[in-house]
Formats: C-alpha cells, structure tokens, sequence
C-alpha cells in the first residue's frame, strides 16, 4: 500500500477531467463510426442477432443503391446551388446593412434595429405556412429561388457584424478615408469588408451550415421530385425503404461526410466566432 | 432623409426582403388564425372559432405535453453536460482545440441525418442498443412504441446535438473569468466544489440564462426528429409514432396546415404554440432572476 501512494500522487494533472471528456468525445463521434459500419455492411449483417460490430466491403454496393432510388447527386447539387447562393447574398446583404447601422446616424436608425432584433427572437415557424401561400400566389412553389429568398432576412447575421464593425473597424479610419475622397461603397468594399474577414468566415459557414442543414421549409415548398434537396431527399429514402437500412445509412453517410469535412477544415476559426458572438451577446 | 440616401440605399435591400418575408407572413399569419380556409376556396372569417376549437382539441394539449416533455428531458440533461464539460474542459491545458471540436461536431450535422441514425440505433426490433442489452441477458426494450421511451429517444437525440453547441458557450464565459478571482478564493481555502457554487455560479449567471432562452426556444421547436423518426409509418403519416407520442405542436401544426390544409387552424396552432414559447421565456427569466438575489 505505501508504495503506491507517492505513485498516485504523481498522477498527470487533470487526469479525471480527460478521462471524463475522451468518454464524451467517444459518445459525440460514436454515431459517425457506426454509420460507417451499417453502410459498409449488408442489411443482414445488421440485422443479425448480434449484429455484426465491424467494417464490411459492401459499402460501393450501397452507394449503388442509394443512386438508383434516389436523385442523390442531383439533390446534393440543388442543395450546393441553394446553400452558397444564400451564404454568397446574405454576407453581402448583411454586412453592408450591418456596416450602416454601425457607422452612420440616420433618421429611423433605432427604430429600424430594434424591428430588426425583435422579429430575430420569434420563432420562424410563425411564417412559414403565409410564406407558402405567397411562394403559391407568385408561382415559385417548386423553384429554387423560394428556398434563397426567405433565408436572405437574415437578423442574426446584420446583428452581430454590427458589434463586430463597432469594436473592430476605427472611425479615424473611416475619416481618414473620407478625406481622402473615398465614398460610401469604396470605405464599404476597401476598408470594412477586408477588416471583418474573421466575422465574415464565421458568418459563412453558419449561414452555409444552416441552409444545407434546413428541413421544414424545402419539405413544405419542394415537391418536385428534380428540384429536392438533400435532406428532404434522404428522408424520403428512409421513408421508402424502411427496412433496407444499409442502404439508408449510406445515404447519410453521403450527405454528411461534405459537411462533417467542410466543419473540421474551418472549424477553429468558426469556434473562435461562435464564442465572441455568444459572450457580447449576453 | 435625402442626404442619408446612401445609407437607407443600402440596408434597403435586407428590409426589403425582411418586409416580404417575414414580418408580412407573421402578421398575416395572425389574420389567417381567425379565418377558415382550406387554401383554395373562399376564405371565411371565423372569429374565434379556431382558438375556442383549439382549447378543446384534446390532440392539441396531447401535441403540448409531448413537446413539454421531451423539452424538459432534453434541456435538464444539455444544459448539466455543457457545464460538466465547459468547466473539465476549462481545467485542462493539453488537447483543448481538439476537445473543443470533436465535441462541437454534433451540432453542424443535420438533424435528419440523426434522426434516420437514432431511429436504427434504437430501433425495437434489430436496434443495436437493444441487440447489446440482449448479450446481457435483457430482452428488447420497444423503445419507439412505448409513449415515454419514445419521447426518451427524441430528448436523447437532442441531448446529443446540443451539449457541445451550449458547452462552447459556456466555455467562453468560464474563459472570461479572471484567474485572481480563484487564486484569492484558494488562498481563503475554498475547495472546488465550493469555489464553483460561489464562485463560478454567481459569475457565469448571465450566460446560464441566455442558453436556457435558447434552449427555451430551440427546444420547443422540435419538429424533424419526430416527423423523420416516425415518417415511416404508412399508415399514420406525420402522427408522430404509436399513439401519436412523439407529436410535437409543431409537427401538429405541419399536419394540420400541410397534410389536411386547414390553414385557418394551422395559423391559430402555431400563435398559440408562440404564446406558450414566450410564456416559458419569461417565467424562465423570473426563475433565473431570482435565484439571483436569493
């Protein structure tokens, strides 16, 4: 016993602490490693009692599968087109909103922000079935563009690079600009815009994730077999086929793999932003 | 006015589309909660009729429980496991931006992805969570038929989703605490379980109440686990699973609005859904509030 005692007390510090988030980094990944076993395996192997714990070879042979029942490719594109033209209009929609209501006093400026927050806290169900019945009225049920649309009114987005301008961009640069002969859209484009780079990074991949991630809307105004996007699609897959789950999970695996990649590329630059914007925003 | 020309030029473009897009379609939603219409023919004013129906729509209060249920056993479990983890993760020096990251991942997957994944994991039949309780001798748990179990495996997927989301947040403010503070209170000879309720506690308060807001509003919003988890059923589609436990009031509101277009009663579903957010909201501020001064 006293030998150990002094071996103990030698123990790294922040043992328990690692041993505490290892197990919670295995609970957080656990679903993406067992995806890849469902998908790579036949819907037997996971069916049998036990089912089989390991990587199969069958994972092409599902992917085949996936194609033939569903436009995968055809979805994934819709959902690229739609994701990155609203990334591309919303930081720009945004950051020039944003860079006014942080710089310039106007008559109506206050009033306008608070509208703005106030309407970012209701829950944006509350519009979905008047958005549908006007995508109805104008003739875009079915269409792309009622997916772009509604997701540029992005009051989240004009909020948070507003604080950023604030603190991050000095009024003596702007001055100093003017001066010098810079208008409104050269102070915009040449001094704002390359200053807020790491906000607008994080703003990306949030509207990006958002719009790649988004269900109810593109479930309630596609219904046009050509024109679905990803997740509507790979519901519908489960929906179909319900017991032939390898297959189903290679679908998932397809559609999750682009994003899970894109997180952890960016993804340090994207935490960074999520923290700052949840610490001035408290 | 005319010298700002400029400035109204260019946040024109975001309240334009906010215009059309959101704040129209809300207060028109409002109009339609006091209409009858089935989104063809005539639309019929109705008064309260809707709201008068609602109150005695037991599938309504049914749509309610389901929602308050499975917020409650999710938001409890989230909110515990990010301090948890925001505060081990705050202790340790090496490995961080891995932790960091590897924990956030849950959160930029889509939630129909998880719910296809959670249903196969769980499923009653050949679910691998029943398959390893069988190796120890437990025969199968029906968790997506049984009323609580199903709501269990909806706060589960939650829970997953959202325990990293909440701990980076929890993490920056724990990062925000000067580290005088705690040598001060080690000095007096405070442990750390002290330190964390006088201490850590008090200070991260703010930011407790702004994730139980979000969590408040993210929470009750539950709509594509269960209609993704239970889609399935042929015969009861978008009911939310065996004896419609897993209908949430939003996948109500999605089945009166879409699947039968009753808009009128869609419309007076989801004001009241909002009614009760905000009710939630604000008691939860008071409570938060209060724990405070106390």
């Amino acid at each position: 016993m006293t030998a150990v005692i002094p071996r103990r007390s030698r123990r790294p510090k922040g043992l328990t602490a690692h041993i505490v988030l290892v197990l919670a980094v295995l609970i957080s990944v656990f679903p993406f490693v067992w995806t890849i076993v469902m998908a790579t395996n036949t819907t037997e192997d996971i069916y049998k009692s036990p089912p089989k714990l390991t990587f199969g070879s069958h994972l092409l042979e599902n992917i085949r599968h996936v194609l033939d029942t569903i436009d995968f490719f055809g979805s994934m594109l819709n959902t690229l087109v739609v994701a990155t033209v609203t990334t591309v209009l919303v930081l720009f929609v945004d950051s020039l909103a944003a860079f006014v209501f942080a710089k310039f006093d106007f008559p109506g400026r206050k009033t306008l922000f608070a509208l703005l927050v106030g309407f970012m806290m209701l829950p944006l169900q509350l519009a979905v079935l008047p958005q549908f019945i006007l995508m109805s009225d104008i003739g875009w049920v079915g269409t792309l563009k009622a997916l772009v649309l509604p997701a540029l009114a992005n009051a989240f987005g004009i909020f948070w690079l507003r604080q950023y301008i604030e603190n991050g961009v000095p009024d003596e640069l702007l001055d100093a600009a003017r001066i010098d002969g810079a208008g409104f859209f050269r102070q915009y484009w040449n001094i704002v815009l390359p200053m807020i780079k790491p906000a607008l990074s994080f703003l990306a991949i949030y509207a990006f994730v958002g719009a790649w991630n988004d269900y109810i809307w593109p479930l309630v105004v596609l219904n046009d077999p050509a024109h679905l996007t990803l997740q509507v699609a790979l519901a519908q897959l489960h929906v179909g086929h319900t017991t032939d789950y390898s297959m189903v999970m290679a679908g998932v695996l397809m559609a999750s793999v682009p994003l899970v990649v894109v997180f952890t590329i960016f993804a340090r630059g994207f935490i960074a932003g999520a923290t700052e914007g949840a610490v001035q925003g408290s | 006015m005319l010298s700002h020309w400029r400035q109204y030029l260019a946040i024109s473009p975001f309240f334009l589309i906010f215009g059309v897009f959101s704040l129209f379609p809300v207060f028109y939603s409002l109009y339609l909660a006091f209409q009858r219409w089935d989104g063809m023919g005539t639309v019929q004013f109705v008064g309260l009729d809707q709201f008068r129906f609602l109150l005695d729509d037991p599938v309504f209060w049914l749509s309610i429980r389901n929602t308050l249920v499975i917020w409650v056993l999710s938001t409890v479990p989230t909110l515990f496991g990010a301090l948890v983890l925001a505060t081990l993760l705050h202790s340790v020096r090496r490995f961080k931006g891995f932790y960091r990251i590897a924990l956030y991942i849950p959160n930029v997957t889509s939630i129909v992805a998880v719910s296809i994944f959670f249903g196969a994991v769980f499923s009653n039949n050949f679910g691998l969570v029943n398959a390893i309780l069988g190796t120890v001798g437990i025969s199968p748990v029906p968790w997506l038929s049984n009323p609580w179990l199903i709501k269990l495996v909806i706060a589960l997927l939650m829970t997953w989703m959202w325990t990293g989301y909440n701990m980076i947040i929890y993490l920056a403010g724990l990062q925000a605490i000067p580290t005088q503070i705690y040598e001060a209170a080690r000095l007096d000879g405070a442990g750390p379980i002290r330190t964390f309720f006088q201490i850590t506690m008090p200070i991260m308060r703010p930011i407790i109440l702004f994730t139980v807001i979000i969590s408040t509003i993210n929470g009750l919003q539950s709509f594509s686990e269960p209609q993704v988890l239970f889609g399935s059923n042929a015969a009861n589609p978008n009911l939310g699973g065996p004896g419609q436990a897993g209908l949430t009031t939003l996948l109500y509101f999605y089945q009166s609005a879409f699947v039968n277009n009753d808009y009128g009663y869609g419309a007076a579903i989801v004001w009241a859904f909002f009614v009760l957010i905000m009710v939630l909201v604000v008691v939860n501020w008071r409570v938060v509030q209060r724990g405070r001064k106390s």
